[in-house]
């Protein structure tokens, strides 16, 4: 017993104890006092959530890139995924990374900071700036842990409508993202749907679907299993669950992948070994790999926030809010591009098609490409030349229709 | 209404695609089923004014027409046609698609449900080199313009211009206007009674509509 725990691979040692007050310290520090940029609301701005209190004193961290023009219309909303960030196109604090979508935004990118101005916030729920439940609870001097209300994506994006009324813009010229991204996008066409010139949403759907939502009962159950959990209140203990937080980001990571993916880049292939060692140590390139991802997520995430956005996600039904889903985008006049891809299993081309058939039957403006990909549910995140291309022919086309001038064009 | 130009985009415009948009009329709301690169759609947008949608199979085709700045879907006439409400559209265009369904008849149903007005164009698969090579070669035509074996050809489901006008009947369609054409898209230009075009015509367009 002794020595398999002592030849247990590091995703599960790392993070323990010599680090973890370290990292906790870097993580309330960005919770509380991001390094990216950050708008307070008072005590009597309160923000209206779904779970019935509202919530204030309350915080938004955001990034933003390029400039907003005179007329403002010129601004797009980049909504980031379940792990996601306001780091969208600049290098995050707690990994050093570069931004996490640099590819699509960017100056000369398809969403082109040159010619837009890009706003990406940290969603409610999340650790990086936004209230969530590693924010100090101005009242009581501690993180909010449980005792912040669960939220939903109709709440992250009334946070966000907040914000963009603080910059003075009445429509965004369009709202992009990925997966829960795209369900904010999808929300705010049907929340907001006068303020929305374009939507993008991206990998996503209309709903969790009952498989999605089992998915992240595993996560949530892994986390809440780990005994440093301590019912939500290890920050205030200065410990943090990450074997369960890990072991949440294993299970998830999976259904991120396509199973050709994962044949092609690991198969049976063993790790650093030449056959099997008859025990329970990582002997293959996927296990490595998952705990890898699992140890290196829980450096920069916060295990109460993945239970909050998880939740966020599973509670997502825009066909219950409306009634139905034609209803929830009826006599819209935003131009819709959905975009699925052919692997993703987590996401399938269906719910897609779910949300186009709505489109269609309220007369929508919409265009809906599926893209070939063996890359699985990530596809949005890396490089498909398809995908950016798509994208940045119907934004250039949107921005024609608006008005916005290309860049060097000298307006 | 004006003219349509006889090159658009560096490229001189497909015969029959002048024909179906000079029977558009301006800004109108526009639904082209078989969009391909979009072509059909970006003139229609440019020199109509319309506000344009599309529908095609292929993923190639979508990704041009979007990449274009139109707004087309993914999908397929023979089951996705359903999801439009009744005369969502002023005009449903469809050009040289008809052929490939499996099912024209409910695809034509269908056309006539969505738009005010079906502007559509067919190959005729009764023109007289189709009928020669049948009657002395005795072998499926093979043409220029309709350049595919019998066992390869993505047009499943042939007529005659006279089955198509019948087939229209069936369905209460009203033939507004019909231009026969050449192969090469010119109109042809004068007028005939059916079984005369229904020889000499290799494709045409027609105006439907549906009381």
């Amino acid at each position: 017993m002794e020595e398999t725990a002592q030849k247990r691979p590091v995703a599960f040692d790392m993070a323990d104890q010599t680090s973890a007050t370290d990292t906790a310290n870097k993580f309330i520090q960005e919770a509380d006092q991001p390094s990216s940029k950050l708008v307070r609301f008072g005590a009597d701005e309160p923000l209206e959530l779904d779970a019935g209190p509202a919530l204030a004193p309350w915080q938004i961290a955001y990034e933003t890139y390029g400039t907003l023009n005179q007329d403002k219309t010129n601004a797009v909303l980049v909504c980031h995924a379940l792990t996601g960030d306001q780091y969208v196109a600049s290098t995050n604090p707690l990994t050093g990374k570069p931004g996490w979508w640099s590819r699509m935004v960017g100056p000369g990118r398809p969403v082109d900071t040159d010619r837009y101005f890009v706003i990406c916030t940290n969603v409610l729920g999340g650790c990086l700036g936004t209230t969530g439940p590693a924010t100090t609870n101005t009242e009581t001097k501690e993180p909010y842990g449980l005792k912040m209300p669960v939220v939903t994506i109709r709440d992250m994006v009334r946070a966000q409508a907040r914000l963009v009324d603080r910059f003075g813009i009445d429509t965004l010229f369009a709202v992009v993202g990925g997966s829960m991204g795209g369900m904010q996008v999808l929300q705010w066409a049907a929340s907001y749907p006068e303020r929305v010139f374009a939507a993008i949403p991206i990998a996503s759907g209309a709903r969790h679907s009952s498989q999605n939502i089992a998915f992240h009962e595993v996560g949530r159950q892994a986390i809440m299993a780990d005994p440093n959990w301590s019912g939500g209140d290890y920050i205030a203990k200065g410990i943090r669950p990450t074997k369960g937080l890990s072991v949440a980001r294993m299970a998830a990571h999976i259904t991120y992948m396509s199973d050709e993916s994962l044949q092609q880049k690991f198969g049976r292939n063993l790790q650093d070994r030449d056959g099997l060692t008859f025990g329970f140590d990582a002997d293959f390139q996927i296990e490595s790999y998952l705990r890898h991802q699992g140890m290196t997520f829980v450096d920069r995430f916060d295990a109460n926030s993945y239970l909050y956005v998880t939740r966020a996600m599973d509670y997502f039904d825009l066909a219950a809010e409306f009634g139905t889903l034609p209803k929830a985008f009826k006599d819209s006049k935003t131009r819709f591009c959905i975009m699925s891809f052919t692997s993703d299993w987590l996401f399938p081309t269906s719910e897609s098609r779910a949300v186009v058939k709505a489109l269609n039957a309220s007369a929508a403006n919409v265009s809906f490409v599926e893209i070939d990909s063996d890359r699985g549910h990530d596809a949005f995140l890396l490089d498909v030349p398809e995908m950016f291309s798509t994208i940045r022919g119907f934004i250039t086309g949107a921005a024609n229709a608006r008005g916005i001038p290309a860049p060097g064009s000298g307006t | 209404m004006s003219e349509i130009s006889q090159t658009f985009d560096g490229l001189a415009v497909r015969g029959d695609h002048r024909v179906v948009a000079n029977l558009v009329p301006e800004n109108t709301r526009v639904l082209d089923i078989g969009s391909s690169d979009g072509t059909l759609l970006a003139l229609l947008a440019h020199e109509r004014g319309v506000d344009g949608r599309g529908i095609e199979i292929f993923q190639d085709g979508v990704n041009k027409c979007v990449a274009r700045g139109l707004s087309v879907i993914q999908g397929d006439a023979d089951t996705d046609l359903s999801d439009y409400p009744d005369k969502s559209f002023d005009v449903v265009v469809m050009s040289q698609t008809l052929q490939a369904t499996r099912d024209p008849k409910n695809v034509m149903n269908e056309l006539l449900r969505i738009g005010s007005q079906v502007i559509i164009s067919i190959p005729n698969f009764a023109h007289w080199r189709n009928r020669m090579q049948l009657l002395f070669k005795g072998r499926m035509p093979v043409t220029k313009y309709l350049a595919y074996e019998w066992y390869d050809t993505p047009n499943i489901h042939f007529c005659s211009l006279r089955d198509f006008v019948e087939l229209c009947r069936e369905l209460d369609a009203t033939v507004e206007k019909a231009v026969a054409l050449s192969g090469k898209g010119n109109e042809i230009p004068f007028t005939a009674p059916w079984w005369v075009w229904n020889i000499i015509a290799e494709q045409a367009v027609f105006q439907l509509r549906r009381p």
